[in-house]
């Protein structure tokens, strides 16, 4: 098993040599999957909020849909947003397949449900305990939703790490949709891909340290901010 | 946390980057794993692109997806190995004309200890009704690609069922070429391989080719533009002028000087 040790000798020299394509590999991997976080917030955090706070019929059938969703298939997003973006398909139009913005779009609607649903859950149980004090104030909803939202605001962060967890990590989807094209929509989980069917299993596997450890820093810069935010909140 | 202040630049970086696509001169090239794997285009490409302005985007997928993202009009040009499927191809309108670009051959590699007594061996079909006979694993890559396709056919030639052997010794791994090799370098077993993805290939343990240098092993690649009249948004010239230069004195030569480990890995032959 030197593949480990040759491995992780690899992944350091790639780092320190801040090699030009893999820096570009890496940045395109932020941005697409930091975009499509962004956007599954802006979709899927109202879209909890309305479900946590609402009461309508077809409300339980809803949570269940969201709570199932969360287990989408990347490769099925894939083969659905590249039927729908193909110039054989209603989207063609647009000229999307085999960019990057495809694959912002895959991802988007892959970690949606995920932001919806556990943001439903969070926001639920504040509800509960805000709730009575909202009526006798007569909040109306949307300063209601934006005082929940604000509240909650540290755990719908982490929301938004699981998100971002699941965008950065997939592979069946953006494979699909951008077609791993070098230079163009090659981010890490496709250069992996590409270097174990290459039989390259020392370099897939540096690659795929390089990444878990983009994937650390991510979430230790989210949590870093969150605690310096929490400590001026207190201070 | 408020999302919509983030909108408006999400929204500016999708505009962005759907427009600079537009602004540079590129063509989709649908292709195969063999050769994107082999480092191929990686060698071609740059030599076109400074040549021409033309950025060639590659798509490496099976044989048998790239007609069939091609046939959806999702690329320019189509650079594949499945000679019937390509003329179907044409024949049933997406395509152009196909041309023949070059060619190199398949082996049949398997363990050093051969436990089927078929290494050395120049008749194929005998060598692989050997393996059927004696129940040694096969890998094959079961996903409709080129590589597959002649797999199939070597077998038909071999009178062997493959398919009722499926799940026993005969695996179908529904993966790419690599992954395939991958897959029988771990279990111990046959597989059919195209040869420049061989000599590229970095994880072949102590595997040997076992069956090389008949006739039957000969891989050809084609080139179609696909049809612009099916599909109007197909870019005709540039896609033509690639074609142009891939079956023209420049683009064989180049061909014939890629080499991996002192090795030529494929052929020019275009007519």
């Amino acid at each position: 098993m030197q593949d480990f040790a040759e491995s992780f000798s690899l992944a350091f020299g790639l780092v320190l040599a801040a090699d030009a394509d893999l820096l570009e590999i890496i940045g395109l991997s932020l941005r697409v999957s930091l975009s499509a976080v962004l956007i599954s917030c802006a979709l899927g955090l109202p879209l909890g909020a309305a479900v946590a706070m609402g009461h309508f019929p077809g409300r339980h059938a809803l949570i269940v849909l969201l709570n199932a969703l969360m287990g989408l298939p990347p490769v099925v997003v894939g083969l659905l947003v590249y039927l729908m973006l193909s110039n054989a398909g209603p989207f063609g139009w647009l000229q999307l397949l085999y960019t990057p913005t495809a694959m912002i779009i895959a991802q988007s609607i892959l970690i949606t449900p995920i932001v919806a649903a556990l943001s439903r859950e969070v926001l639920e149980q504040l509800h509960d305990e805000y709730d009575e004090q909202f009526r006798s104030l007569c909040l109306p909803p949307h300063i209601a939703v934006a005082a929940l939202l604000w509240d909650a605001r540290y755990s719908l962060l982490t929301v938004a790490l699981a998100g971002f967890g699941r965008a950065i990590a997939e592979v069946g989807a953006v494979i699909i949709v951008g077609g791993n094209i070098a230079h163009l929509t090659r981010v890490m989980t496709t250069a992996i891909a590409l270097e174990t069917s290459k039989g390259d299993l020392a370099l897939a596997l540096a690659l795929g340290i390089v990444l878990i450890t983009m994937a650390l820093s991510v979430n230790a810069a989210v949590m870093g901010l969150r605690a310096s935010a929490a400590r001026q909140a207190y201070a | 946390m408020n999302c919509r202040r983030w909108l408006i630049p999400i929204l500016a970086l999708l505009v962005t980057s759907a427009t600079a696509l537009a602004v540079e001169k590129s063509i989709i090239l649908q292709s195969t794993t063999s050769t994107a794997n082999s480092g191929l285009y990686d060698h071609l490409l740059p030599i076109f692109t400074e040549k021409s302005g033309i950025t060639v985007h590659v798509v490496a997928v099976g044989t048998g997806q790239a007609i069939k993202n091609a046939q959806n009009g999702d690329g320019d040009v189509l650079l594949v190995h499945a000679r019937s499927a390509e003329e179907a191809f044409v024949a049933e309108g997406y395509g152009v004309e196909r041309f023949d670009v070059m060619y190199n051959d398949f082996i049949v590699v398997g363990p050093p200890t051969d436990p089927a007594k078929v290494n050395g061996m120049k008749d194929t079909a005998a060598a692989l009704r050997m393996i059927a006979d004696a129940g040694v694993p096969f890998a094959s890559r079961g996903d409709n690609s080129g590589t597959h396709k002649k797999e199939v056919a070597l077998w038909q030639r071999a009178g062997v069922d493959v398919a009722s052997a499926s799940g026993s010794w005969y695996r179908e791994t529904g993966s790419g070429m690599g992954a395939t090799l991958n897959v029988a370098v771990g279990m111990g077993a046959y597989a059919l391989t195209d040869r420049g993805t061989w000599i590229s290939f970095k994880n072949k343990g102590d595997y040997v080719i076992a069956v090389e240098g008949s006739d039957d092993l000969f891989n050809q690649y084609g080139v179609i533009l696909v049809d612009p009249d099916r599909h109007p948004r197909v870019k005709a010239v540039e896609g033509q002028a690639f074609i142009d230069w891939i079956l023209g004195a420049e683009g064989q030569a180049a061909i014939a000087t890629y080499t991996l480990g002192g090795q030529q890995l494929f052929f020019p032959n275009a007519k």
